[in-house]
C-alpha cells in the first residue's frame, strides 16, 4: 500500500485548507485582542472589524442581514440553541410541543429527547424508505401548542435533501417557527434567507474545510428565541461568551473558497461512485434518494456482510470510510437513520457511507471501487448468509 | 497506523484460518446475535472411534471480533476431544487473540457459543446426550431463538414470527406468522428442522406458514 490516505468521511470532518489557516494567523499573533467597541483601544477595534467582515461574509452567502449571524462553537451549540432557545422562549407562553424528523443528527435529537424529559412533547415524524419527510402528515402534527418544527436541510447520512421552501411554506401558514440543520448543506446547496421560510438555521465550518469548533446560528430578526448561553453581551446579547475571532475569520475564508464549481465536482464523484458500485458489486443498495441528496454524499449497503469489517479491510488499504453498522457505534445501536427509513437491522448492517470534499479525485473513486469490490467478496465468502443470496438470485 | 485491535486480532481477521462450509458436517450450528446483528456459523467432523474433533470450520457474518474469534476457536478446537472442546471458553479465546476490547466481547461470545451448540447438534444427533429431559414448548421456543430471520439479522422469536408451538406424541407443530411464498421461507423451515429435529424425543416437525 503507498502512504497515501483516501480520505472519504468529509461529512465527520473535513481537512481544512491552508489558506483558510492563512487567514486566520494574524488573529492569533497580531490581532488577538478581545473584540471591543470602537471606543476601544486599537487592536481590540481591529478585532471587533474582522469578526463584523466575517459576519457579513457569511450573510451574504445566505442573502441573510449580518446581525442574524450568531456565531457558536459549532452546528452542535447552534441547534442546542435553537431548540431549547424557541423552547425557553415560548414553552411558558404559546405552548409545549416540538416536531422533529426522525431522521435528525444527534444534536437536534437528543436536544428534543432533553426537552422531552422536562415535560414538552415531542413528535418524531417519521420518512419515507428515500428519507423524506411527508408535506401533509407534517400539516398534520402541527398543532396549537407546537412552538417550532426543526426539520433537516439534508440528512447526515443517507444525503436526503429535504422541500425545505415547502416545509417552511407550510410552517408560515401555520404560524410556527422553523428551524433547519444546514450543516452538511451550506455553502454547497442554494440557501437565500430572502426566499426561504426558514427562521433559524444551522451552520458549520467543518464541513466545509473551515477549522473544527466555529460555526453559527442565522436567527431571523425578531425570531423569539431565549439565551441559552449565558456570560457577557457578545453575539447581541443572544450568546455570551469571548468571541472566536480566528474561527469566524477562517469560518468566513472557508465559504468564500466553497464555490458552486467544485461543488459540480464532488456531485460528479459521487455519481461516479454511485453508478460502479451498483453496477460492479451484486447485492448492493443506495440509500437514500437518488436525485434528491447532497452533492458529496453517497451511501450504499452492502448485503451479507458487515459494515465494521468492511471499514477495517478498508482502512488497512488507507481508506477512510464510514458506516452505519451497530458494531461501530459506541452505543452499538444500529444506525436510527437507516432503521427510519426501512426498520431493516440487515441494511444498516453492511451499510457503508462515503462522503467527498475539496482534496479527493476521480482516481480516488476508481481505486475506492476497486478496492471495495474485493474486499466485499473476500467477507462473503466467509459470510453464512450468502447461501441465502444465491438462493434469492436463482428465484428470480 | 494505529487500529483498535491487537496485532493477532488483525492477522485473524485478514487471514481467518479454517473459513468456509463443511459439506456433510456431523455436528452444525447458527448463532445470531439480537444485539449487534452479528451471525456465525460452525461446523464440525468429529472422528467416531476417539471422539476428537477431525475438523472444523466457520463462517462469520460480523464484524472484527466476530471474524478473529471465530478464526481462533477453530485453531483451539481441532483435535481436541469434544469434552475437551466443550469447555472453551471466552476468556481462552480472547487470550489467545491477545486481547479484545471490552464493548466487543459479545460479538466474540457468539463464535464461542456457536462451537459449544455444534458440538451439542452432534451429540443430539447421535444419541449421546446424557440427561434426556423431554422436549416442551419452552424448549423448542428457546432453539427457535436462535432461529435467524436474513431480512432482519433478528431471531423469529424476537421479531414476533413466532405464532404458536405445540408438543404432542413427539410431534412439534410451528406456526410461523410469514407467507409461504417470503424470499427466505424455505431457508426458514429447513432451519427450524435442523434446529428442532435432533431433540431425542422429537419423531416429526410441521411448520406452517400462515399470513
Amino acid at each position: 500500500m503507498s502512504g497515501k490516505t483516501i480520505y472519504l468521511d468529509n461529512a465527520a470532518a473535513a481537512r481544512m485548507d491552508e489558506s483558510v489557516l492563512e487567514a486566520m494567523r494574524p488573529y492569533f499573533f497580531e490581532t488577538y485582542a478581545v473584540a471591543t467597541s470602537e471606543f476601544g483601544y486599537s487592536s481590540g477595534i481591529e478585532a471587533r472589524e474582522a469578526l463584523d467582515k466575517a459576519r457579513q461574509g457569511i450573510a451574504s452567502r445566505m442573502i441573510a442581514r449580518s446581525d442574524e449571524i450568531v456565531f457558536t462553537s459549532g452546528g452542535a451549540e447552534s441547534s442546542n440553541m435553537a431548540l431549547k432557545g424557541v423552547a425557553l422562549a415560548l414553552g411558558g407562553k404559546k405552548g409545549k410541543h416540538l416536531i422533529v424528523s426522525a431522521i435528525e443528527d444527534f444534536p437536534v435529537l437528543h436536544s428534543a429527547r432533553a426537552l422531552e424529559r422536562q415535560g414538552f412533547e415531542i413528535t418524531f415524524l417519521g420518512v419515507d424508505s428515500d428519507g423524506l419527510v411527508d408535506l401533509d402528515r407534517l400539516r398534520e402534527a402541527i398543532t396549537g401548542e407546537t412552538i417550532l418544527v426543526s426539520i433537516q436541510h439534508a440528512n447526515q447520512e443517507i444525503g436526503t435533501v429535504q422541500d425545505i421552501a415547502g416545509i417552511g411554506a407550510i410552517c408560515r401558514e401555520k404560524e410556527v417557527l422553523f428551524h433547519t440543520d444546514g450543516t452538511h448543506t451550506f455553502a454547497r446547496l442554494p440557501l437565500r434567507m430572502d426566499e426561504t421560510p426558514a427562521d433559524l438555521v444551522t451552520l458549520s465550518a467543518h464541513t466545509i474545510h473551515g477549522p473544527k469548533g466555529v460555526g453559527a446560528l442565522y436567527v431571523r430578526q425578531k425570531t423569539p428565541l431565549a439565551k441559552w448561553m449565558d456570560g457577557g453581551f457578545q453575539e447581541f446579547d443572544l450568546r455570551g461568551g469571548m468571541e472566536n475571532i480566528p474561527g469566524a475569520v477562517g469560518f468566513a475564508r472557508a465559504v468564500e473558497l466553497t464555490t458552486d464549481e467544485e461543488t459540480g465536482r464532488l456531485q460528479a464523484m459521487r455519481d461516479v461512485l454511485i453508478d460502479r458500485m451498483l453496477r460492479e458489486i451484486p447485492d448492493a443498495t443506495l440509500n437514500g434518494h437518488r436525485w434528491k441528496r447532497l452533492p458529496q454524499n453517497a451511501n450504499i449497503t452492502y448485503h451479507f456482510v458487515e459494515g465494521e469489517s468492511i471499514t477495517l479491510h478498508l482502512d488497512m488499504r488507507g481508506i477512510a470510510v464510514s458506516t452505519g453498522s451497530a458494531c461501530f457505534s459506541r452505543s452499538l445501536e444500529a444506525s436510527h437513520v437507516i432503521m427510519a427509513i426501512g426498520g431493516d437491522h440487515e441494511r444498516a448492517h453492511g451499510s457503508i457511507r462515503f462522503t467527498f470534499g475539496r482534496f479527493n479525485t476521480m482516481e480516488d473513486v476508481d481505486l475506492v471501487v476497486r478496492q471495495m469490490a474485493d474486499v466485499v467478496e473476500r467477507l462473503r465468502k466467509i459470510s453464512p448468509l450468502k447461501h441465502a443470496g444465491e438462493e434469492r438470485k436463482v428465484e428470480k | 497506523m494505529t487500529f483498535p485491535y491487537s496485532e493477532k486480532v488483525l492477522e485473524h481477521f485478514r487471514n481467518p484460518r479454517n473459513v468456509g462450509k463443511i459439506e456433510d458436517p456431523d455436528g452444525k450450528s447458527l448463532e445470531g446475535s439480537p444485539a449487534c446483528g452479528d451471525m456465525v456459523a460452525v461446523y464440525i467432523k468429529v472422528d467416531p472411534e476417539t471422539q476428537r474433533i477431525s475438523d472444523v470450520k466457520f463462517e462469520s457474518y460480523g464484524c472484527a471480533s466476530n471474524i478473529a474469534t471465530g478464526s481462533i476457536i477453530t485453531e483451539l478446537a481441532k483435535g481436541r476431544t469434544l469434552d475437551e472442546a466443550k469447555k472453551i471458553n471466552w476468556k481462552q479465546a480472547s487470550e489467545a487473540l491477545g486481547g479484545l476490547p471490552p464493548i466487543k466481547a459479545h460479538c466474540s461470545v457468539l463464535a464461542v457459543e456457536g462451537l459449544r451448540s455444534a458440538i451439542q447438534n452432534y451429540e443430539e444427533r447421535h444419541g449421546l446426550v446424557k440427561e434426556r429431559k423431554p422436549t416442551t414448548e419452552e424448549l423448542v421456543k428457546k432453539r427457535l431463538r436462535k432461529v435467524m430471520n436474513p431480512l432482519s439479522g433478528l431471531d423469529l422469536v424476537r421479531t414476533n414470527l413466532v405464532r404458536a408451538v405445540s408438543v404432542e406424541d413427539g410431534i412439534v407443530r410451528i406456526g410461523i406468522d410469514l407467507p409461504e411464498s417470503h424470499q427466505f421461507a424455505a431457508n426458514i423451515r429447513n432451519e427450524i428442522r435442523e434446529k428442532i429435529e435432533p431433540l431425542w424425543d422429537v419423531r416429526r416437525v410441521e411448520i406452517r406458514f400462515e399470513d
